[in-house]
């Protein structure tokens, strides 16, 4: 490769890297962020577009260039260069990219740990007794790493029970059975969850958590919404005919008007906080 | 080891089997003749299955379920992902080409066992058929291709059933195909042809082929199950009888896993056949294209429970299966860094067969980046069962396989009849298929980033417009089959001729007339020790004088 040819190559794979580290903070390529998670995985996102569209971009302008640079001119006759192999070239392409997947795979390592994926799993933590050490639970993401010490304790369980077609919200402490989720802002929820009849999933992509509910078997989803707003809930997992229509709102509001709600709608008569 | 029928049996071949056009509806043991009944038979059912996929983009222009009922909208997601997946790119890309190269790739005149052949072939019109009938019997299955139970327990039986019976006929198809391939390249080789001397195509069918046989059963077995639960009730997946959905799911993606690597590792193989013909160069790093499709047929089968990330598994699981499959991407790599330089430097031709081939390198590269993507537990459990994932499916079957598809059958047609298809409707079809499939799945990226789940009839409005925008793209998929298709039909009997050896092509296909007479070769089979012995002369000469390509 000439001098030249070496000077452009540098110069466009800049300008590609900038313009991608600006396309991924600048254009709105995901919802909007709601959970103590997403803006991490928004992190993990940003890394991984840049990263895709260099690779991307890169390999389709090697391919159209090869195309048109080496393209049969008219009249010419014969073939090309008789190249079978370069030993030096095939271990820089197998190492490089093992290398980016190396990369990738323990920083979306640490993503994952920092979402709390790697705890082991906790539901209605002050209430331990209620469960049986048998039961199993599977699946889901912990709670979060750093808020786990100092607000564990107080997390708010949430019964789900999901069914053809709707979910269903129950709060055990204050008996209410709800269509809608209602959760304050900042607190760790912890939600069971668990399906009557075939495999839904539990998504708000506003959190970016997903998780299935599965019939037969509890799982178990930990999350703190971080945003006051209406978000949706969608089932995620084919469920029937009316699955597109499977949707919920989940509610993040001001502690304040969580406990009104929670007061309003308390079933029972002793309810403490 | 026998090379080849010997001579004496020639005759009573001829007897046997139909000649002309006959042949092709005949039980034909010829493995060229069980090749084209593969195509065809395949095209027709890609056709059916992309009138679903029409369907399903009709239904999806508005945000509101209206074009059909929900219960046949959900039949027919069913039916389309299980027809192009077992009817069109599975029976394509191994049944085939596989069919029609592999006898010739080895030096031998026919495939290991031609009946068993044949009998293959047979079982997938009877299948495809029986599958397309439960629609009009009493509804298809509603399940998705997929079929997780408790859903596929609750539905409606007669669907399922049917369609668990059609998939274990072509899962049996496919088994007998892989044993046939495996036998073929291993044992039929022509004496003095070295595995290392084979062409690129015949290790990714050894690779696919050992896929299948260790994979399919599994699901075979699966099925039959699934298929007692609905009929005998029984417990297995059954969570009101005890039985375990997430037990289903693994045993479902061992297979079902596997089975994306049968379809895009013939693809690998054919493309690695077309680009040194059309670029006038050697394969580039034959020996790492080999290694690397072994590494992926290794790895392809510890990657199943990346599907499950959101199931319900422990983290340890999620983490093997995240490492696993994103280390995919480093011999997958390697074969498309190899393709690149395959072409640099090369003397390519710019025709319809080399650009479907080009489109395949950009459309699976996108599609592999988006699969790293996916691998990562933390950005899976957003995107999981969302368009994402649909975007991202798409890319490697529609764009990586049929794309190839599309690649080879410009390429190897003049074998096929003897006649060129019409360059210049070639481009302009893939012009429109081009533009018609990224306009459809490049938009629904970002409707499963921002909260559009797959397999929905109806969705939020504000993925309206963008909606809109992916059903014009599949229009145009639509109207890019017909060019195809006037192409393809006009050139049999008004296309020009195209001699034997129209690209001036080395692999032992084109050694022999176009078409091929009926066992390949009228003298011996010719040892090719280098199929792709390109522009060695040229390099030599050109050695002497300054190059600007380097």
């Amino acid at each position: 490769m000439p001098p030249k040819t070496g000077v452009y190559a540098i110069l466009i794979s800049l300008a590609l890297i900038i313009a991608c580290i600006w396309a991924s903070n600048n254009l709105s390529l995901l919802p909007a962020d709601a959970s103590s998670n997403a803006p991490i995985y928004d992190e993990l996102f940003n890394v991984l577009f840049v990263i895709g569209t260099i690779l991307f971009v890169g390999m389709t302008g090697l391919v159209i260039y090869s195309l048109i640079q080496f393209r049969r001119k008219p009249g010419e006759e014969g073939d090309g260069l008789a190249i079978k192999d370069n030993l030096p070239l095939e271990i820089l392409w197998t190492a490089v990219p093992a290398v980016v997947i190396l990369f990738v795979g323990l920083y979306s390592y640490d993503i994952y740990e920092r979402m709390g994926g790697m705890q082991t799993l906790n539901h209605d933590v002050h209430n331990q007794h209620s469960m049986s050490s048998e039961e199993r639970l599977w699946g889901g993401i912990g709670t979060l790493k750093e808020d786990n010490a100092e607000i564990k304790e107080f997390p708010i369980n949430v019964e789900l029970t999901a069914m053809q077609f709707a979910f269903l919200f129950n709060y055990p402490k204050g008996e209410i059975i709800s269509g809608e989720l209602h959760v304050p802002v900042g607190q760790p929820v912890s939600m069971k969850m668990e399906s009557k009849d075939v495999i839904h999933a539990f998504w708000v992509p506003e959190f970016r958590l997903k998780q299935d509910v599965i019939p037969g078997q509890p799982t178990i989803l930990n999350f703190t919404p971080t945003k006051t707003g209406r978000y949706p809930i969608i089932c995620a997992e084919l469920c029937g005919p009316y699955h597109g229509g499977m949707r919920s709102t989940v509610v993040v509001e001001e502690p304040e008007e969580y406990d009104a709600w929670f007061q309003k709608n308390s079933k029972s008569t002793e309810v403490e906080l | 080891m026998s090379i080849s029928l010997p001579p004496s049996t020639k005759n009573n071949i001829e007897k046997l089997q139909p000649t002309g056009w006959l042949r092709y509806f005949s039980f034909s043991l010829d493995h060229k003749v069980i090749g084209i009944q593969y195509l065809v038979c395949g095209f027709i059912f890609y056709l059916i299955g992309g009138l679903l996929a029409g369907a399903i983009r009709i239904e999806l222009t508005s945000p509101i379920s209206d074009f059909m009922p929900r219960e046949v909208y959900n039949q027919v997601l069913t039916l389309h992902g299980t027809i192009m997946i077992f009817l069109w790119i599975v029976p394509v890309v191994n049944g085939a080409f596989g069919n029609y190269l592999i006898p010739f790739y080895v030096g031998a005149r026919d495939m290991a066992f031609p009946r068993l052949n044949a009998v293959a072939f047979w079982l997938i019109p009877p299948a495809g058929l029986l599958l397309i009938s439960s629609y009009f019997i009493n509804g298809a299955a509603q399940s998705g291709w997929t079929a997780y139970p408790p859903l596929s327990i609750t539905t409606p039986a007669a669907g399922q059933i049917i369609w668990i019976i059609s998939v274990l006929l072509l899962g049996g198809s496919s088994i007998f195909g892989g044993i046939n391939f495996i036998a073929t390249i291993l044992k039929l080789r022509r004496p003095g042809l070295k595995l290392m001397q084979l062409p690129m195509y015949c290790w990714a069918m050894l690779g696919t082929s050992i896929l299948v046989v260790l994979s399919t059963p599994v699901l075979a077995g699966t099925l039959i199950l699934l298929s007692f639960d609905i009929v005998a009730h029984t417990g297995f997946f059954n969570p009101s009888l005890g039985g375990n959905v997430i037990v289903y799911q693994h045993l479902f993606w061992f297979y079902s896993h596997p089975a994306v690597y049968i379809m895009v590792l013939p693809a690998f193989g054919l493309v690695s056949e077309i680009l040194p013909v059309h670029s006038r160069k050697p394969l580039f790093g034959y020996t790492t294209m080999v290694y690397s499709i072994m590494a992926i047929v290794a790895l392809g089968l510890v990657v199943w429970a990346h599907h499950m990330f959101t199931s319900g598994t422990p983290p340890w699981m999620r983490l093997f299966f995240t490492i696993a499959t994103a280390f995919i991407a480093v011999p997958t790599g390697i074969k498309f860094f190899n393709w690149v330089a395959t072409l640099w430097g090369g003397r390519i031709s710019l025709n319809s067969a080399i650009l479907f081939s080009c489109g395949f390198i950009v459309n699976f590269v996108l599609g592999g980046i988006t699969g790293v993507a996916l691998a990562q537990v933390p950005f899976d459990v957003h995107v999981h069962d969302t368009y994402f994932v649909v975007a991202h499916f798409h890319y490697i079957v529609y764009g990586g396989s049929v794309f190839v598809i599309f690649s080879s059958i410009y390429h190897w047609y003049p074998k096929f009849t003897g006649k060129m298809l019409n360059e210049k409707i070639g481009k302009l079809h893939f012009a429109i298929t081009f533009i018609g499939f990224n306009l459809c799945f490049a938009p629904q990226h970002w409707l499963g980033l921002n909260g559009m789940p797959r397999r929905v009839a109806e969705y939020d409005p504000q993925f309206a417009f963008v909606n809109q925008l992916s059903s014009i793209g599949a229009l145009l998929m639509a109207l890019s089959t017909l060019p195809f298709l006037w192409n393809v039909l006009y050139s049999i009997f008004k296309g020009e001729e195209s001699g034997d050896n129209p690209w001036k092509a080395l692999t032992p296909e084109w050694l022999t007339t176009s078409p091929p007479p009926v066992e390949n070769w009228i003298g011996e089979a010719p040892l090719v020790t280098e199929p792709y012995g390109y522009g060695e002369k040229q390099a030599r000469k050109a050695s002497s004088k300054p190059n600007s390509d380097q």
